[in-house]
């Protein structure tokens, strides 16, 4: 696959600081084979810089998780470039991708995706496993981690003796451990009930405020609403970015 | 917070967390852990106690057969004990002894008596026992043992005084010697002075009262052609004695000597046992076989079910080739578990039954070690497949729950 780079990108986002950004999507299109074949993102470009924190919302349907699969490095664009920290993807063999991963990403899961049978010390140390970490290191950033999402008092425990917010916050801390570029959360409060979705959150603001940059990906207008930024998707284009309008707004 | 500039980029897992992480599926269900181990543990144990057992029992009877001798002939004319026409010539046992690689030479002769316990037995009710004479080096010929009591010696064989076999004793019902026993042989009561342990290179006298020969001829009117001369032979010429021994015993009808070599028989019964064996290797061999299917089988399940661990591993940094040594070395401990366990029960098996048997205990290392290595490629070929499967599902795919 052929990568444009001679050709600056219509699109490209000027960037403020200066430096790499957390993430960038130059171009970004994805297509799924079939007849005809499905676009499901469509020429998407897109910047978060370092410290962001960024809602995607869209509804179903709308090429929201093909975004978060692209954004994530799980799923390579048919088009366009995926920059993760200022490296190129495309460049990089699936080996390789998968080391960005484990070192540049944070993932949370709606689903919480927590392993049975192991205590909350072990599931967020997985966060660390595929950097070669070593075991007692990664314990020790693991308590770490757990303390900073609120959960020192439940470090031994297994998943099925937490709470699905606690779960939910194990899940928070495996995505922090390894101090990525930014954290991917995916619908996180889909499966919480009110009360949790509103600890979750807060702890997402939290984490916001001490520098994490994270982008949830939500079908909820109220909870993409509460962010600082929101980045709109329908039908696999970026219908809007309130980023992008403010700097709009000031250009003009 | 980003540690250095030079950053490698490609995710790596420890050694010691590939075994961490393989063990994890297994540590976090036991049961069913337990249950799939188990397939390979019945075969492991099989194969393990087959051998075990074979061994040692096979041992057991090669220890017998060397602790009797395999250099043990015995010279016959024709058939058994009274076998009618012919007969080896009266002179055969001192033309024998005077081969110079024959270094014992011990002959009994049929006696035409019966014998009871008492006279209020009916006439007929033998209970199969015949009465021999016997010379006073045939316990030393047979390398026999007394269990009771002694052996004829010059002064007990000239007279009526018998020595009976270890089952003609149980049939007489004679179990020690602690009063003074006596049979009935012919009209006579005649006073038994020895138990025979068993003789198991010459079973016809273990059913057999043995009298002297010199009493046999005087009171028992016995005659003088032995019915059939047990000799020992120096190691090495057996084969040679064997040829000579026809002609020896009886220069004019050499073709109606019968010569044979009772061992033999003991070593034709471990190689029945060999034969045994195999077919029971080739049982444990087809345990073994289903236990790794049913490794496999658990293991294709394991990837169907926790495809969204795929789908976290793979999020977290892991390459296809982690996932894919995950499933295998899970595999591999599944049926490492099961060796072990099989091997043990194995062990104790052998153990239990071999010392019950009064047999020495020998565990082949082959086996032991063998069915470790097995477990272990059984669990590598059975987890190959379950673990390709799984190292080939796509993380978008296996995040899709």
């Amino acid at each position: 696959m052929s990568i444009q780079t001679t050709t600056q990108p219509q699109a490209a986002a000027p960037t403020p600081t200066g430096g790499a950004a957390a993430l960038e999507l130059h171009n970004v299109t994805k297509e799924f084979p079939g007849e005809p074949p499905v676009r499901a993102l469509d020429d998407v470009s897109l910047r978060i810089d370092h410290g962001e924190l960024v809602a995607v919302v869209g509804p179903s349907g709308s090429g929201k998780s093909t975004l978060l699969n692209v954004m994530g490095t799980l799923d390579r664009p048919t088009h366009g470039i995926v920059s993760v920290d200022g490296i190129d993807t495309a460049e990089r063999s699936d080996n390789e991708v998968a080391g960005i991963r484990a070192r540049k990403i944070g993932f949370v899961f709606q689903q919480f995706f927590l392993l049975p049978g192991m205590s909350a010390i072990e599931n967020v140390s997985n966060g660390l496993l595929y950097q070669g970490v070593p075991p007692r290191e990664r314990a020790a950033r693991s308590i770490e981690a757990l303390e900073r999402v609120g959960l020192g008092h439940r470090l031994q425990h297994p998943p099925n003796h937490l709470s699905g917010g606690e779960r939910q916050r194990v899940a928070v801390a495996r995505a922090l451990v390894h101090s990525p570029a930014f954290v991917l959360a995916d619908e996180p409060t889909g499966n919480l009930d009110s009360k949790s979705t509103k600890a979750v959150m807060k702890l997402i603001h939290d984490l916001h405020s001490e520098g994490t940059t994270i982008v949830v990906i939500t079908h909820d207008t109220a909870i993409a609403d509460s962010l600082p930024r929101q980045v709109a998707v329908h039908d696999g284009v970026l219908a809007s970015d309130s980023a992008r309008r403010d700097r709009e707004v000031v250009a003009t | 917070m980003t540690t250095s500039s030079t950053e490698s980029t490609t995710s790596k897992l420890r050694l010691g967390d590939v075994f961490r992480v393989g063990a994890s599926g297994p540590r976090a269900r036991k049961m069913r852990t337990a249950l799939s181990a188990l397939g390979i543990s019945i075969g492991i144990a099989a194969l393990v106690g087959v051998l075990g057992l074979s061994e040692s029992s096979k041992s057991a009877l090669l220890d017998e057969i060397s602790s009797l001798g395999t250099n043990l002939l015995t010279v016959e004319a024709g058939g058994g004990f009274g076998a009618g026409d012919s007969e080896l010539p009266d002179t055969a046992l001192a033309t024998i002894s005077r081969i110079p690689t024959v270094t014992n030479a011990s002959a009994v002769w049929d006696v035409d008596a019966d014998v009871y316990r008492t006279e209020f037995i009916p006439e007929g009710e033998t209970g199969s026992i015949s009465v021999v004479a016997a010379d006073v080096e045939l316990v030393e010929t047979l390398n026999g043992e007394l269990a009771v009591g002694q052996f004829l010696d010059e002064s007990t064989s000239a007279y009526p005084n018998a020595v009976v076999g270890s089952i003609a004793a149980v049939r007489l019902g004679i179990r020690n010697l602690d009063q003074a026993t006596y049979v009935l042989i012919g009209d006579d009561y005649v006073e038994v002075i020895g138990i025979l342990e068993e003789f198991p290179l010459a079973a016809d006298l273990d059913r057999a009262v043995l009298i002297g020969k010199d009493a046999a001829i005087d009171f028992y009117d016995a005659g003088e052609n032995p019915a059939i001369i047990y000799t020992r032979i120096l190691d090495g010429a057996i084969d040679s004695t064997r040829d000579v021994l026809p002609t020896t015993a009886d220069p004019e009808n050499p073709e109606e000597v019968t010569v044979s070599r009772p061992s033999d028989a003991l070593e034709a019964q471990a190689a029945a046992d060999d034969a045994l064996t195999t077919l029971f290797l080739g049982l444990g061999a087809v345990a073994l076989l289903v236990g790794g299917i049913g490794v496999a089988n658990v293991m294709v399940i394991a990837v169907i079910e926790r495809r969204g661990e795929i789908g976290l591993r793979r999020s977290l940094g892991a390459t296809r080739a982690h996932i894919r040594r995950q499933f295998l070395t899970e595999a591999v401990i599944l049926s490492v578990l099961g060796g072990i366990g099989g091997v043990i029960v194995g062990i104790s098996a052998t153990y239990v039954y071999a010392t019950s048997q009064g047999w020495r205990v020998i565990i082949p290392q082959e086996a032991a070690l063998g069915g470790f290595f097995g477990a272990i490629a059984i669990g590598a070929i059975a987890g190959l497949y379950p673990a390709m499967r799984a190292a080939r599902l796509a993380p978008t795919e296996a995040l899709r729950s």
